[in-house]
């Protein structure tokens, strides 16, 4: 919503705010200012000049030599404007003066200083304007000529040596607010008047309307029928004798602050209504009304209907129409028809002020794709009550404009009046809420400067209607607030139960695993939770696979965020690639978000979102690597468990001989391996990349942080060296099986030393050697407590094939 | 006689102790001065010449001379391995400009980093952090935060919908009214998250992205309790300079409402690129708990009140680390994360 600075001073009368003060103050109570357009910044020293001779430059084909009348003396200006012409009325910056900026529209901030000089040797004492030189466009002064002077019109009663910013009703500032949508009142200038009246602690001066007796009987040319609940009010009322003129220049100034064009007196009356009372107004040729007779009523499914911008609407049985006797003459409240538009030609007209279901507006407007200065406030709900005071303004202005003669008598369909509403007045309750003592006859001051009444037999705030978004204390003790100052309200801390400030559970497992994360050398990505379905095959994910079982967004930005991801691994591939393609080398990445499984599709639950944390990285390391990540973090979270590795797991998307399924205690809780190097083509990435994918919901159940010191074994260790002579198939895992099955209650630990498969050794057999620890807790261990235990794994090893090595 | 030959054994020690250049050669003078066959012990062999009555005092005197000799070997040694020891480190010597060899720790994505921080703040006020889902249903989203179906918020909020009724949340503010509808209060909490609207990606828009909601419920909560809190928030993240200004604003599910700006935290309010030259920056929303949230939850609102307030935690990561591209959040190039 958009104020000019000068309207709101007329309706304020004692309201002398300079700008920016005005624009802060009105912040602080509640509507926001975005920006504010001071019109003459950088204007300066321009009057009203008339050409009253022209003479060619001597040397010099394109330019002219005026004498121009300024008021109090004449002085000579060359110039090379084409349409520079004797008697005309222009404006003329004087030496020291300013303008905003040059022909072309571009603005110079600060603006441009014009001095005296000589244009190809002829003194020049000043320059005449262009209405872009002024920092105006046509789109708001449609009469400036394309290229060149502005003119005035000889019969504005402009005259030379007046204020030229003036007469164009440039000393003016034009006030941006952001109105948040509850504040339907705000979306008017009269709204918006009563908010600075109570801001400023003013007095306010709003027109006076009153009901145009007029001529006739309205009646007579119309009848009007509401079919539908749709339509909250119907007010008509019809002008004959037009006459179509441009309007005055007061009226025309205050539209074009509000960056409205001027077009003529009828359109802009009801342009400015509109502005002023935020309430849209119609105007039909009433010649065109078919039984002279009015119809509200929805449209039919599948029917087409011009409207006035000649463009052809698709209607729904949802679409609130206004018709006459035969057809539909216009979309209420978003737009009227191109069969019943004012044309120059009009005699009279009907004049409409209806009020309409704001929601019905909105949706019927976006299904139609047709957005209009009356849908946008139509949509936001108004308030019945308001339409006949547009009415009665708009009348007023037909009048006062001369622009025809109102038939007498109004038309009002308003079948269920809307009434304002009480409010228990609870001074007490409104202090407790803000946490602050204004006094009770504060408050009622606050309440009357916006029009709020007392009813002191009832104690209650009497809340007029236009005020809908006033229900309950909540909302009086904002009133109270916002009038008070926000800023004036103390700042303390909250007293009453203390609470435990912590982490849940589950964060906490989340941070833990994040920092170790990054003390082994991962750096944290960011990824989207939504991908492309194209993921999919990128990954190599077969199409029967459950994982292309996945959330589809119903309205989404693009295929590219379509889906809710169902497994992680896209997220990281894709960082990897973008940092391999900047040739960042050997990077390590991991992310922790959620992957999004479905229980069923289409969704009738919330899905099972799943907290995963991936780990990716080329360069530096291996499986292996990526192997000892995993176990860390497993330690870290206190699982102990031997941790099994299965290979024979399906996952496309890793190299299949170098994947593996990571058990603990009998559950998947994620995997990892070497990412399949087709799917790395896919990505663009030119090396190895290693992931693991852990599932955290797992590790949260899993994790236990409940440890107890079990001492320190001070009796000696006995280490005996295996060298094992293995067929190739055999895996370490195999060798160790039979070493925790068999290695008895002795067996501390085993280390792998060396691994050699080679010349050295006989074909299809490779070479493991082992470090085992035996120790007692409780005493020293005989040569015959280990060598039990090593025959019972030499025996064990020996039913694999597995011999010791000579 | 026996005196003489000791006096001349003490001298001759003297001397080759002092002359001994090494450890080794120190070595060779103790024993042949106290060794079994050393000049101390041939001496001792003359003490069977000595008259009895002066046996004592001889052998006071030559275990004198050895004791002297003894310290004199002592003290000559330590002082020689010490030389030793200082030749040593001397050769030891590094150059301590050559490269570290580190453990490369990695870093925390800046979003993470300043929600530690906005946590650790929080909880040390007695703050709980928890969660919601990120794939929320519309009444969580919207209606149970007095925004019924048509209205217009809906609308502005662009929301991603999956069914009629599950949507992707839009913001963090359904974690409220499932708090409220699990807990008694008193409540305090905050809940980070990630939400979702549907803007297309540039320098300031990310179709996903993180809110920080929090919300304090108990009897007798003001406004002012509001303030105090908020303040205290900002001036431990930002600085105890940084002042606060809070604007009347409108949201659906608090009343009153407002916008809390922070005196720039770059210029200290004289107005810079960062503040675009007002001196003040948007931080957050916040507001009274509207009533009806709380009916729609089953709080009491004539018995409690409370305070919400929401974040954008990309918003704070920016302006913090002064990042001028939102798109940098989510490509992970290693050269951006590793800086934070």
């Amino acid at each position: 919503m958009r104020t000019s600075l000068n309207w709101i001073k007329d309706l304020v009368p004692g309201l002398d705010a300079e700008p920016q003060e005005f624009c802060d103050a009105m912040t602080m109570s509640g509507s926001k200012v975005e920006f504010y357009e001071t019109f003459d910044k950088d204007l300066k020293n321009i009057v009203v000049g008339r050409i009253d001779e022209i003479k060619k430059h001597p040397d010099a084909d394109h330019l002219v030599i005026c004498k121009v009348n300024i008021g109090d003396r004449e002085i000579q200006i060359v110039t090379g404007a084409p349409n520079a012409k004797e008697g005309m009325l222009t404006p003329v910056v004087l030496p020291g003066g300013k303008v905003a900026g040059s022909h072309n529209g571009e603005k110079t901030p600060g603006g441009i200083e014009i001095k005296a000089g000589k244009l190809r040797g002829i003194e020049s004492d000043g320059m005449m304007c262009s209405i872009e030189e002024l920092g105006q466009t046509r789109d708001l002064y449609p009469e400036a000529p394309e290229s060149g002077l502005y003119e005035f019109d000889t019969d504005s009663g402009v005259k030379p040596g007046d204020d030229a910013i003036e007469a164009l009703g440039l000393h003016d500032t034009a006030v941006e607010y952001e109105i948040t949508s509850n504040r339907v009142d705000c979306f008017s200038v009269l709204g918006l008047a009563r908010e600075a009246a109570a801001t400023f602690g003013l007095k306010k001066r709003f027109p006076e309307v009153h009901e145009v007796k007029g001529e006739g009987d309205i009646n007579d040319y119309i009848s009007v029928e509401v079919n539908d609940s749709l339509c909250k009010r119907y007010i008509a009322r019809a002008v004959k004798d037009i006459r179509l003129a441009p309007s005055p220049a007061w009226m025309q100034k205050r539209l074009r602050a509000q960056g409205i064009r001027p077009i003529n007196n009828i359109v802009d009356i009801t342009n400015y209504v509109m502005v002023e009372y935020g309430q849209p107004m119609h105007a039909y040729d009433l010649d065109t009304i078919k039984n002279h007779k009015i119809r509200v009523a929805r449209a039919n499914d599948g029917e087409t209907f011009r409207t006035l911008d000649g463009q052809d609407r698709q209607l729904d049985h949802d679409i609130l129409m206004i018709n006459d006797g035969e057809k539909p003459i216009g979309i209420a409240g978003i737009m009227g028809g191109e069969n019943s538009m004012i044309t120059d030609n009009v005699t009279t007209m009907l004049f409409e002020s209806a009020c309409f279901d704001g929601t019905n507006i909105r949706l019927s407007s976006k299904r139609l794709g047709l957005r209009t200065d009356a849908s946008s406030i139509f949509e936001k709900g108004l308030d019945p009550n308001n339409a006949i005071n547009a009415m009665n303004r708009a009348c007023d202005l037909i009048v006062e404009l001369g622009a025809g003669t109102v038939i007498g008598g109004v038309i009002d369909i308003y079948p269920e009046k809307k009434e304002g509403r009480r409010i228990p007045f609870e001074p007490d309750v409104y202090n407790r809420r803000l946490g602050t003592n204004v006094t009770r006859e504060e408050m009622l001051s606050y309440f009357k400067n916006i029009d709020l009444d007392y009813d002191e037999s009832t104690n209650e705030i009497v809340v007029p209607s236009w005020r809908q978004d006033l229900i309950n204390f909540a909302d009086m003790s904002e009133e109270v607030a916002r009038f008070y100052g926000y800023n004036n309200i103390p700042t303390t801390l909250p007293k009453g139960t203390s609470t435990t400030g912590k982490l849940s559970y589950k964060m906490r497992i989340e941070k833990i695993a994040r920092d170790l994360a990054q003390y082994i050398g991962f750096s944290q990505a960011m990824v989207y939770s939504f991908e492309s379905p194209k993921v999919f095959d990128k990954l190599l994910i077969p199409a029967d696979s459950p994982l292309r079982k996945c959330i589809e967004i119903a309205n989404p930005l693009g295929e590219d965020f379509s889906i809710m991801r169902t497994i992680s691994l896209n997220g990281i591939l894709t960082s990897l690639s973008t940092n391999y393609n900047r040739r960042n080398k050997s990077v390590r990445l991991y992310e922790m978000g959620n992957i999004y499984i479905p229980k069923s599709l289409p969704l009738q639950e919330l899905p099972d979102e799943r907290m995963t944390l991936t780990f990716g990285m080329y360069g530096d390391g291996d499986f292996y690597d990526m192997k000892g990540v995993v176990e860390e973090l497993m330690e870290r979270m206190g699982i102990n468990d031997k941790i099994k590795y299965d290979q024979n797991s399906d996952r496309p998307y890793l190299h299949p001989g170098r994947h593996a399924d990571i058990i603990v205690r009998g559950q998947v809780v994620g995997y990892l391996g070497e990412v399949h190097p087709l799917v790395c083509r896919n990505y663009s990435i030119g090396e190895r990349v290693i992931v693991a994918v852990i599932d955290m919901p797992w590790i949260v159940k899993m994790a236990s942080f409940d440890k107890k010191y079990t001492g320190i074994v001070n009796f000696p260790a006995s280490a005996r060296d295996l060298s094992l002579v293995c067929p190739a198939d055999i895996q370490a895992g195999d060798v160790e099986e039979v070493f925790d099955r068999l290695g008895g209650e002795y067996l501390e630990s085993y280390k792998l030393f060396d691994l050699y498969e080679g010349d050295r050794i006989e074909k299809g057999k490779k070479s493991l050697a082992y470090t085992l620890t035996f120790r007692a807790k409780d005493r020293n261990l005989s040569d015959s407590d280990v060598n039990s235990g090593m025959d019972s794994i030499i025996t064990g090893l020996a039913e694999k094939g597995i011999t010791l090595r000579k | 006689m026996i005196d003489e030959q000791l006096e001349k054994i003490r001298v001759d020690a003297d001397s080759r102790i002092k002359g001994a250049s090494s450890l080794d050669e120190l070595n060779t003078v103790r024993v042949q001065l106290l060794g079994k066959k050393g000049a101390l012990k041939d001496l001792l062999k003359g003490l069977k010449d000595v008259p009895p009555e002066d046996r004592p005092k001889v052998g006071q005197m030559v275990n004198k001379v050895r004791d002297e000799i003894e310290g004199s070997l002592k003290a000559r040694m330590e002082a020689m391995q010490n030389e030793d020891l200082m030749k040593r480190l001397e050769d030891e010597r590094i150059d301590v400009t050559l490269p570290a060899r580190r453990h490369k720790i990695g870093h925390p994505h800046p979003n993470t980093a300043v929600l530690a921080d906005v946590e650790r703040i929080f909880t040390g006020m007695g703050f709980e952090v928890v969660e919601g889902p990120e794939v929320e249903k519309d009444y969580y989203n919207f209606e149970a935060l007095n925004i019924p179906a048509n209205h217009p918020a809906k609308d502005e909020q662009d929301t991603f919908y999956i069914t009629k009724d599950i949507l992707l949340r839009t913001q963090t503010s359904p974690v409220q009214v499932r708090q409220m509808e699990a807990k008694k209060p008193p409540i305090r909490m905050i809940a980070p998250g990630r939400v979702f609207r549907a803007d297309e990606v540039d320098a300031t828009h990310s179709p996903s992205f993180h809110q920080i909601e929090g919300m304090v419920i108990d009897k007798g909560i003001t406004m002012a309790d509001l303030k105090g809190t908020l303040k205290e928030f900002v001036q431990e993240l930002f600085g105890k300079d940084t002042k606060v200004k809070f604007r009347p604003h409108h949201f659906p599910f608090t009343e009153p409402s407002a916008e809390m700006d922070v005196s720039c935290f770059k210029c200290g309010g004289k107005g810079c690129r960062f503040c675009k030259g007002e001196g003040w920056i948007e931080i957050l929303g916040c507001g009274m708990v509207h009533p009806k949230v709380f009916e729609m939850s089953g709080i009491d609102p004539d018995v409690y009140s409370g305070f919400a307030f929401g974040i954008g935690l990309e918003r704070i990561a920016l302006l913090k680390y002064e990042i001028d591209d939102m798109r940098l959040l989510y490509e992970n190039d290693i050269r951006f994360l590793d800086q934070f």
